[in-house]
């Protein structure tokens, strides 16, 4: 069950607010302190990336964002609403592909370095799960955090 | 955070002071300020990132396109940065191989003056 869901509208400005309320509560869900940075990172660029998809396809349509406390982790997915007509290649069949794989056909946020942002949430996060579909992009990923107990889970 | 921008040229190198956060929001300033100094002319410069809080990806390409303008001129585009959690960005993407970083002004103003 998420313990937080946001939207927001496609604007730069709005990923900075993203990556604060995801630090917070990373913190709060007991994520390492070394870890945070990371988070803060991740998120951004996930939501970097979609701000940029958005910008392209539908300005209108917000991007949600949802942290979840589950298992002794701490995870986050960034969801939007872009439509990728390049993400209907060969090894997309299940819906998944790898990071490695999707990085160069993504929207890049980085006009000089496309793909570049996915590429660096894959080497913050140690689960990252990329989703590309027709409707938009789902980036999934998680860090270890306390279990209930307050004991960090491994 | 915001961003805030300062520049200065001491002999033939511009050395550029960033402060903030650099990210999808404040890096098209930073790439307005690179693009104008080379059209001014200066093509050899030092970005000291010591004061720099948060860099992402899209602050990463504006660093790589100033790079790329300022060597179809001959020129050079370093870094001064010895924070580890911006250094970590920079070797996840492999761009430490792109970059020369320096552990300071001091430092990088020195190794240019021996590449004169």
């Amino acid at each position: 069950m998420a313990t937080v869901e946001l939207t927001f509208s496609a604007l730069p400005a709005h990923v900075r607010t993203a990556r604060l309320v995801a630090t917070a509560i990373a913190r709060r869900t007991g994520v390492a302190e070394a870890l945070l940075d990371e988070v803060r990172l991740a998120v951004g660029e996930a939501c970097s990336r979609a701000v940029e998809a958005h910008r392209v396809h539908c300005p209108g349509e917000p991007i949600r964002i949802e942290l979840r406390d589950d298992s002794g982790r701490f995870e986050v997915t960034v969801t939007d609403s872009a439509p990728n007509d390049d993400l209907q290649s060969p090894g997309t069949a299940n819906g998944l592909v790898s990071v490695e794989a999707s990085a160069d056909s993504m929207f890049g946020i980085v006009p000089e370095m496309p793909g570049l942002g996915i590429a660096v949430i894959a080497g913050l996060a140690d689960d990252v799960e990329v989703s590309p579909g027709p409707t938009g992009v789902r980036i999934r990923m998680s860090w270890p955090a306390a279990t209930p107990n307050g004991v960090p889970a491994h | 955070m915001d961003l805030k921008l300062d520049h200065r040229t001491e002999d033939r190198l511009t050395i550029v002071e960033v402060e903030g956060e650099i990210d999808v929001y404040t890096a098209p300033r930073l790439r307005e300020l690179l693009i104008d100094l080379v059209n001014k002319g200066n093509f050899h410069l030092l970005v000291n990132m010591e004061k720099v809080d948060f860099l992402d990806s899209t602050g990463l390409g504006v660093l790589v396109g100033g790079l790329k303008r300022v060597r179809a001129h001959d020129g050079s585009l370093e870094l001064v940065c010895t924070q580890e959690r911006i250094l970590k960005i920079f070797r996840i993407t492999g761009l430490t191989k792109v970059f020369g970083i320096y552990a300071s002004v001091d430092e990088a103003k020195e190794a240019h003056g021996r590449d004169k």
